[in-house]
Formats: structure tokens, sequence, C-alpha cells
């Protein structure tokens, strides 16, 4: 069998370079999601963000995480999210910089998320598909084993307080409405 | 992934696309005659024999009309809003199989273009993205008008995207895996899955409907209180593009409604049989009785379109969350009751 490595050797170096691509796009978008002035804008490019996540899952054989993060988060939470923005029909954002204390605190919290972020990044070699490597990770009947064994209670527990949270905002709309 | 793979595919990604930039036109001659037959008048019938090269001149006037892009849109998001409904809508077609694996140079391929255990999953997520192109072409338009039709569109897909899920997840729940093969695959030893989850299918034809924007849902195109909807603005080739994904939604739908409920690919054993159909000539066999029961549904839908009045907005959310949804959970019920206290298997 003629294999692609022979072909191009440049075939082997594909997966490595899309997730560098993917990574570039997502940090790219995720820094115009904060920086953009225009809500509608931040909005899609807030989708462009998890589309790429959702790639890197997919390269990484998580494909049921990738599918879900788009289905759920691109598919439905964010739509809701621009379609609140359309309606309440906001302008680019008013210029003028966030003052002192905003910038202080801020950086000081972000500072603290990257380094806690690259603390726990060190600690990870890289890691390749080798005879360790289970070939059910990913999978759609492995995560569900995993969500509804080993983990059951806090997942439950998760989805009873996701639901209490919409009958709250229910409720908290309706009194509204009937003043 | 080696040689041999990665041009199957490339092969694959490339038919697919072809298929449906040369089906598009051939629906919409489809559509406009059968809207004649049905209304008892003509129909394009100039061009050509039966006016079969109506949709090339269509197609030759889109290419050279002026692309007005009207002042005051935002640009950027304007231009991208035709790319994206295209695009998930033709993504979308990358998980369905359209025949059983073939066999080329003693390499068994798969007729899907990727065929991963999420398969039907996949689908969802991929049509789900086309309510970006609806509501941000909508939005950039900067016209009233538009972002009704926008509003109403993204409403409307999401809600019947609930029901269309639900039923979706019957046919999960009946043949116990996520793989589109496989489910076509467990149709076609045993019965088709209609016969055993009958609501489950009707929530997702009529889901189907409202997905695809067609009458009696096409309220986010409303002519009568919104112009055109969201494509108000668009001229061109632009608009020929929200025109094709439209098409190219309805045969995805169609796909997915024949695939999970009525035995995809499958030939029947009666047929398969006396003719001694194998290897190759099989999986032709199977590609025909796909592109039939999908071409069944696509008249069904231009039938519908010309015969049903438009639902009022409210009734059409009224259809989508009071009815569809409980009958969706229903329909969940009733399959975990077949498969765990009858244990039946498809």
């Amino acid at each position: 069998m003629i294999s692609l490595a022979t072909l191009f050797p440049l075939a082997i170096a594909l997966p490595q370079a899309a997730f560098w691509g993917l990574a570039l796009v997502a940090v790219v978008a995720a820094l115009g999601v904060v920086l953009h002035r225009n809500p509608v804008v931040e909005a899609l490019l807030l989708v462009v963000v998890l589309l790429a996540v959702a790639g890197i899952y997919a390269l990484l054989h998580a494909w049921f995480l990738a599918v879900l993060q788009v289905i759920v988060y691109a598919g439905a939470i964010v739509v809701l999210i621009t379609f609140v923005i359309m309606l309440l029909n906001l302008g680019p954002e008013a210029r003028g910089g966030p003052g002192p204390l905003t910038v202080v605190l801020g950086g000081l919290l972000a500072l603290a998320l990257a380094l806690l972020v690259g603390r726990a990044a060190a600690g990870l070699g890289p890691r390749v598909a080798d005879a360790a490597w289970n070939p059910q990770f990913g999978k759609v009947a492995a995560m569900g084993k995993a969500l509804f064994g080993a983990w059951f209670w806090p997942f439950e527990i998760v989805s009873l307080a996701l639901i209490a949270a919409m009958v709250g905002a229910v409720v908290i709309a309706k009194r509204r409405l009937e003043e | 992934m080696d040689a041999v793979l990665l041009i199957a595919t490339v092969v694959k990604v490339t038919a697919i696309v072809l298929a449906m930039v040369s089906l598009v036109p051939i629906l919409t001659w489809v559509e406009r005659r059968g809207s004649g037959i049905i209304q008892l008048r003509l129909g394009p019938n100039r061009v050509g024999p039966f006016g079969l090269f109506q949709p090339l001149a269509d197609g030759i006037k889109f290419f050279f009309k002026e692309d007005i892009v009207p002042p005051f849109v935002h640009r950027p998001t304007y231009v991208l809003a035709p790319g994206i409904s295209l695009f998930a809508a033709i993504l979308a077609l990358a998980v369905l199989p359209l025949a059983s694996a073939i066999e080329v140079a003693g390499r068994t391929i798969p007729a899907a273009i990727v065929d991963v255990d999420a398969g039907v999953l996949l689908l969802l997520a991929a049509s789900g993205l086309g309510v970006y192109g609806i509501l941000v072409a909508g939005w950039s338009s900067n016209n009233k008008y538009s972002l009704m039709g926008g509003l109403r569109s993204s409403s409307q897909m999401i809600s019947y995207e609930l029901g269309l899920s639900l039923a979706v997840i019957s046919v999960l729940v009946l043949c116990g895996t996520l793989r589109p093969v496989e489910i076509v695959e467990k149709q076609a030893a045993g019965l088709w899955n209609v016969v055993f989850l009958p609501v489950g299918f009707l929530v997702m034809l009529i889901a189907g409907f409202a997905e695809t924007n067609r009458l009696p849902f096409d309220l986010p195109e409303a002519e009568s209180e919104l112009v055109g909807g969201y494509h108000t603005e668009y001229s061109s080739m632009k608009f020929s593009m929200f025109f094709m994904a439209e098409y190219v939604n309805m045969i995805v739908s169609a796909s997915l409604l024949v695939t999970l409920f009525l035995g995809g690919y499958s030939v029947p054993a009666f047929i398969r049989g006396p003719l001694g159909l194998e290897g190759n000539l099989l999986a032709a066999a199977e590609l025909a009785s796909f592109a039939l029961k999908v071409g069944f549904f696509l008249w069904f839908f231009v039938w519908v379109r010309w015969t049903l009045p438009r639902f009022r907005f409210d009734q059409l959310m009224g259809i989508g969350w009071k009815v569809l949804v409980p009958l969706g959970f229903l329909n969940i019920v009733w399959a975990a009751f077949l498969v765990a206290v009858l244990g039946v298997t498809p």
C-alpha cells in the first residue's frame, strides 16, 4: 500500500498544521470578540472561536465533544445571544477606554489566569496516539458511560441546577409582565 | 490516512458539490412546472423542450445581473451571509451514506464522506449553523423587513430544530447507534423505522418544512408582510446562493428523513434477489433506490407548497412548541418502551 507519507512528506505534518491553523484562528477571533466595537460582529466572532475549538477537539479524536460543542454552543446558545443583541439594536460601543481601576484589576486577573493555564500546560508533554491510547476514547459510547456511570451524580445535579435556573427565569419574566 | 483514502475523499466531495449544483436548477424547473400543473397554468415552457433549459437561462441571468450592494449595509457580514447559508447546507450532506461501501482497486471505500460514530449529530450540527446565514443577512441589510425576516426565521428554525432533534433521538434509541450506515443496515435487515415510529416520522416531516423555510412555514420571507424577508436587499448571485441553499436544505431534509425512517439506500430483497445484484452493481442500485425515495419527498415539498396556505406566525410557533415538542417527547418514551419492554429491534 502506498502510504501518504511517501507521496507527500507534508501529509504527516497535516494534523500539526491543522492544529496550528485552528489555534491561530481561535486566538485571533477571541481577541476580536474582546476588542471589536460592534456587538453583532463580536457575537459572530464568538461562533468562529467555538468552531475552531470544536475543530481542535475533532483533531484529538473527540468527535462527540466537537459535535456537541457545535450543536449546543454555536448552533443554539450563541444564536440566542445574537438574537438578543439584534433585538436590543445596540450601536457600536461608545469610545472611551476603561478606567484605571478596571485596567489594573483586569490586568492582574488576566495575568493570574495566564499563569494558571501556563502551569497546567507546562506539565503536559506532547501527546501522540500510541499503544496506550484507547481507541474508544471520544466515542459516543465511552462518553455516555462516563456521564451516566462514574459522573452520574455530578451530571444530574448540574442538570437540576440548569432547570432551576430556567424555571427561575420564567418566573421572574412572568412577574414583570403581570405588573 | 493513505493516498487512496485521500483521493477517494476528494472525489466524493467533488461529486457531492457537483451533484448539488446540478440538482438545484433541475429542482427549480420541477417546482415551476409542478406549480403550473397544480394551479392549472402552463409554467415556463418556452426555453427548450418543456422549458427544460429555463434554469440555464435563469443561471445566465443571475450571473450577468448587476450585483447591487445597497449603501449603509454592514458590508463584510452582508457579503458573507449567502456563503454561510450555502456552506452549512452542503456541509450537512457530508455524513449521509448514499449507498453501501463500494470496492475500488481491492479497497473498500465507504460511500459517505465522513463516517464517524456521531454522524447523525454531525448532520444536525451542520444544518444548525445555517441559521447564521439568514440571521446575519437580516441584520446586515440594515432594513426593517430584512431584520424582521431574519429574527422570525431564527426563532422558527431553533424552535423546530427541537422537534426534529427529538424525532431523531427516538430513532437513535430504537437503533442503538448514531452511525447513519448502521441505522440503514438495521432497517435493511428488518423493517423500516417508520413502522415502529410513525409519530416520529410525522414530527420530522413537519419540522422539515419549517427547517427549510418552505410553505406552509415560509414566514421568514412572507411577501405579503415582509417584502422578501431576509433576502430583500440581495440581488444577482448573492440572492441565487440563498435560493440554492433553500433547495439544498430540501435535499438534506428529504435525505435525512429517508435515511432515518425509510430504509435509506437499502434495496428490498424481492428486487435484489431475482436480479442477483452484488458488489458495486448493488451499490449502484442502492444509489438509485436512495435517489428515488429522496426524489419523492422533493416532489412532496413542491406539492405541499402549492397546496397549503401560509400559517400565521403565532400559529407557527404554537405548532412547534405545543404540538411537535410534546409529541416528540411522547415518541421517545414510546421508542424506549418498544426497546426496553417489548424488546423490539428493527
